[in-house]
Parts: C-alpha cells; structure tokens; sequence
C-alpha cells in the first residue's frame, strides 16, 4: 500500500495534506484498491461549507459507491474538475493528480488529530 | 440431499411447524375437471363488458390502439418470455440487445440523448423525473410545480413517492386556473423561482389539448429549473417531440406501444433524458460495447441504480424495469416503423376531430377549449356524465368517456371522449346518433 510521506489519514480513509493556509484531500491508495476501477466521482460545489465527518461527496465504482467524508471541516475551495471526464485518476494516482478537493479547514489543529502514515498502515492490517 | 443437511426424513423437515397446523384440513369444495372449472371461469367473465364487445371511447391514461399480431408471436418465444430481469446480464445477450433497441428507439421518439430499460408505468417514471430533477439540484431546491392537467392519478403518484423528502409541490392547487386553456405566460409568475427543481407538464395533457412547449424550456432554464414533460408516445408518432423544444426529462406510459389494455395493467414508464443527467437516473442501463475479440455485444452500462451499486444511497428503491413490455414495445415500434406510427397518429388525430365536430352539432352537448388536441377532447354534457354512460352502454353497448367531475370539480358533467385508429367512422356515427338519441 502505497503512502504520501505528508498526509495524514482519516479512519474512513480519506487523506489530507496541507498546501499553505489550505488543505488537499482524496482517498488513499489502499481505498482506491478496494473500490477497484472508478467511474464516477461526485464532487461538492465550490463554496460549500462541511464539518467534519461530514458526506462531501460520492464516489463510485464498477463494484460499490462509496460516500466521502470530510477529515476536517471546511469551506471548498476548489475541486478536481479533470475526474469528471478521467475518474480513472483516482486509481493511478490517488495522493497525486487524483486530488478530489481543496479547502479552508474552519479548525487547522483538526490535521494534528488524524493518523499519520505509521497508525494509518496498522489501522488497515487490524481492519482485517 | 436429505442426508447432507442432516435430516432423516421430509417429515423431519417440518418439525418446526405445529402439528395441529402441519396438514389442517381446508374447506374447500372438491376440485373440478379441467373442462367444469373452464366453464365456471368463462361464465364468470361473460359476465363482463369488454373493448372485444363494441365500441370504446374511454381514454384518460389507458388507450385502446391497435397491438398487432407480431408482438405476441415474438414476445411469447420462451427465451424472452422467461427472463425478463437479467441478473447475470451479460450471458442473456438476446435480451440487453432488445432493451437497447428499445432504449434507442424511445430516444428517437422523444428526441432525447439517452433512455432507460423502463420503469412500471407512467405514474412512476413522473416520480422518478422528479426525484432525479432534486438530485441534480444536489438536495438543494425543494419546490415542484406541476400543471394541473398533467394526470391526476401521476400527480398523486409524485406525492406518494416523494412524501418525507421535505418537498413543496405546487401549480395543481387550483384546476380552474388553467380554464380556459392556458399559454405560456402563466408559468412565468412566482410559483417559477429559483427555489424550483422542475416544472411537469404533460402533453397533450389529461383533458386531450396539445400544450404549446415552445419557450416554455427557456422560461424554467432561465431559474436553473429542469423542464420534466409527460409525453403520449403515439402522439410522437406526429408531433415535434419535446427534445426538440428543449425538454431536460422526457417521461410518459408506453401501454399504448403495442401493449394493449390488459385490465389495467403491466404497463410500461419511458425515461429519457440528457446524457448530462444520465447518473442521476433511476433504472438500468443497457450499453453497446465489443468483447475481447472486438466484436459487438451488450452490457448493463449503469447496473440497476439501487441495488449493489448505490443500495441506501440510491435515489429511488425500484430495482426493476418492465423487460418484457418495452420488448413489446420495441416490436411494436420496429414493425410499424417512422411511417406506421405517423399513419396511427393521425387516424387517431382525424378521427377524434371528425367526432368532435359531430358532438359539437348535437343540441345539449358542447365543446370545452379551443386549443389545438390530439386524440382526446372534453364536451359539455346536457346530463350528467354516469347517466349517459349507463344508457350508452346498457342500449348501445357503447362504452362512453371518463366523468372529468372526478377529479376537476368545476368540470362536473363534462366527459373525456377519446378516439383512436381502433374507432372506424361507423362506430363514431353510432355514438353520434346515440347521443342524439337521449
């Protein structure tokens, strides 16, 4: 399973990486494996304010649809307008060009919360 | 197998049930032969009037038009008639085949870039249309407006499918508004807003008239509505198809498609849409693509929307469509072809006027609207609806209209007449002279 030496990790396996005063999150190549090949990502509209925990967005497979949920809150920024046409990016590069959104984290100690690379790669061994 | 499960006799595998229960005793009367039981049921049926038994002018949702004899010669052949949901899709070729068939040809009727496999009925696919418009809108505008001609019986339908999804649906609080007929300028007040995730108009509409489409998609568009239209597939067979007038969802009955009245039902739900929508769609979805071998084959493009794939996220809990009636359909479309339905069309559409213009001319009888209609029409009775129908049927045998007062109030004895292809001259002659005669 492959990692970003930067991120951090949701339980629900989303990641985040901080650019600047911002955050970049997507799904960690452990979750893009399980899904299998990805059709379709539903993505919010820039704006859109969550919280964390919170259902962001969608995404689907050939096998399952899967809802994705905030790391940290936030105001969207930004979303990944390339995976309506090339979901595919997703599977070949989760942490990098499959980027799925950019936000304004309402609370940037939220990161220091979430599981680095270590925790996260045990997290999965014991999920079995 | 008895012996792999661990179990020593049949008996054994009842022993959970009580005994007293396990073979009661049923009063029932002793079983007839084949040939009394054939007579019992046939007596019982005789007892019914049917459209086989004279002429019928009811519409008002369920049509009597013409089901050739090639539908049933294809559709009863077993391999279609068994399997009609395909649950190991790409091993029953034969049949995606024929549901992409029928999905390209609703398309080309509608004048719509993409349709599903079929949803029950008429009613459903309108809820459906609904309920994709509020998921295109991401859950964030709660306002539906429907016209008040659009069937009554959808109408219901749409509320009973959207209860507890916090919706406001409006435009058929008033049927009078709309009497007389009504133009495009009445959309434009502030039931359109920008809180409306579609407006649903159907046309013709329940009482026959053709409602003019034209702007209307620009009026909805311009507050960032869905413009959902039911459509009557036989009158596509003629009229510009909402496609073209720049219709977002495309919903309507397919039972007039070489389905034939059966009592009420199956029937068959059309929908078709924009590619833009197309995930936002309820249903299935057969695709063409090639095999490993490049050649060409079949595929269910989108699985059905709510099992297996979306399950609780899915935007609706109908996990099937109506295989063997939109293969009905598709035979039915595929034999009569562009210049057949054309043909049916407007026999249906000369037929009706040629009626209307003669009921008009009886003395009591009036006719309602002056927009343009297709096969239907509302008259104005000199009595009240139920009574002419007991004496058309009980002294001609003619089945008359539908009683509009059911749903319209101020509509009291005003009846819905419906002429179609399966009305030759004569039989309107006889209604005619029937009404005349009362």
């Amino acid at each position: 399973m492959k990692l970003d030496p930067e991120a951090r990790y949701a339980k629900t396996h989303e990641w985040a990486r901080k650019d600047g005063d911002k955050i970049v999150c997507g799904i960690s190549d452990h979750a893009q494996e399980s899904l299998s090949d990805i059709v379709y990502v539903e993505l919010p509209e820039v704006g859109d304010t969550f919280e964390r925990g919170d259902t962001f967005g969608v995404v689907e497979s050939v096998k399952a649809a899967s809802d994705l949920y905030m790391p940290m809150g936030g105001e969207i920024s930004a979303v990944n307008e390339t995976l309506g046409n090339s979901p595919e990016l997703v599977n070949q590069d989760p942490y990098g060009k499959g980027w799925l959104i950019r936000f304004s984290p309402s609370d940037p100690t939220e990161f220091d919360g979430l599981m680095d690379g270590a925790a996260y790669e045990a997290f999965v061994a014991e999920e079995g | 197998m008895l012996a792999a499960i661990g179990v020593r006799s049949i008996e054994e595998l009842f022993r959970d049930v009580p005994a007293h229960v396990r073979f009661p005793t049923l009063n029932l009367p002793a079983a007839l032969a084949e040939m009394e039981a054939r007579w019992e049921l046939e007596t019982l049926a005789e007892a019914n009037v049917t459209t086989a038994d004279g002429p019928c002018f009811l519409g008002a949702g369920a049509y009597r038009h013409f089901v050739p004899a090639v539908v049933d010669a294809f559709l009863r052949r077993g391999e279609f008639y068994t399997a009609y949901t395909p649950y190991q899709p790409e091993i029953n070729q034969g049949t995606l085949q024929a549901i992409f068939e029928y999905q390209t040809m609703i398309c080309a009727l509608t004048g719509m870039e993409v349709s599903n496999a079929s949803h029950y009925d008429g009613a459903t696919a309108t809820a459906e249309a609904v309920i994709t418009a509020i998921n295109v809108h991401r859950l964030k505008r709660h306002k539906v407006v429907v016209s008040p001609f659009v069937h009554p019986e959808y109408r219901a339908v749409v509320r009973t499918y959207t209860q507890g999804m916090g919706l406001a649906i409006v435009g058929d609080e008033d049927p009078e508004a709309g009497l007389p007929p009504m133009n495009n300028e009445q959309w434009d007040n502030e039931q359109l807003d920008g809180e409306t995730a579609c407006l649903v108009v159907q046309t013709p509409n329940f009482l026959g008239q053709i409602e003019d489409l034209a702007g209307l998609a620009d009026a909805v568009h311009a507050r960032g509505a869905l413009l959902v239209v039911v459509a009557d597939p036989i009158a596509l067979g003629l009229l510009k198809p909402p496609g073209a007038f720049g219709a977002d969802v495309v919903v309507g009955d397919g039972q007039g498609l070489g389905v034939g009245l059966n009592f009420g039902g199956p029937s068959l739900g059309f929908f078709a849409t924009r590619m833009e929508y197309v995930r936002r769609m309820a249903g299935r979805l057969v695709g063409q693509t090639v095999d490993a071998e490049g050649k060409r084959g079949f595929a269910l493009t989108l699985s059905t929307r709510e099992q297996h794939i979306r399950r609780e996220k899915a935007t609706s809990n109908i996990c099937t469509n109506e295989g063997l009636v939109a293969l009905a359909a598709a035979i039915y479309m595929a034999a009569l072809g562009r210049g057949g339905m054309r043909q049916v069309a407007e026999l249906c559409y000369h037929r009706a006027h040629y009626a209307q213009q003669r009921i008009a001319e009886i003395s009591g009888f009036s006719v309602v609207g002056d927009k343009p209609f297709f096969k239907e029409f509302a008259v104005r009775c000199p009595q009240p609806v139920k009574e002419i129908n007991d004496y058309l049927l009980e002294e001609e045998g003619i089945i008359g209209g539908y009683d509009l007062g059911r749903d319209y109030p101020h509509l009291k004895d005003h009846m819905l007449l419906c002429v179609t292809e399966m009305n030759p001259r004569e039989e309107i002659d006889l209604l005619v002279e029937a009404l005349g005669e009362m």
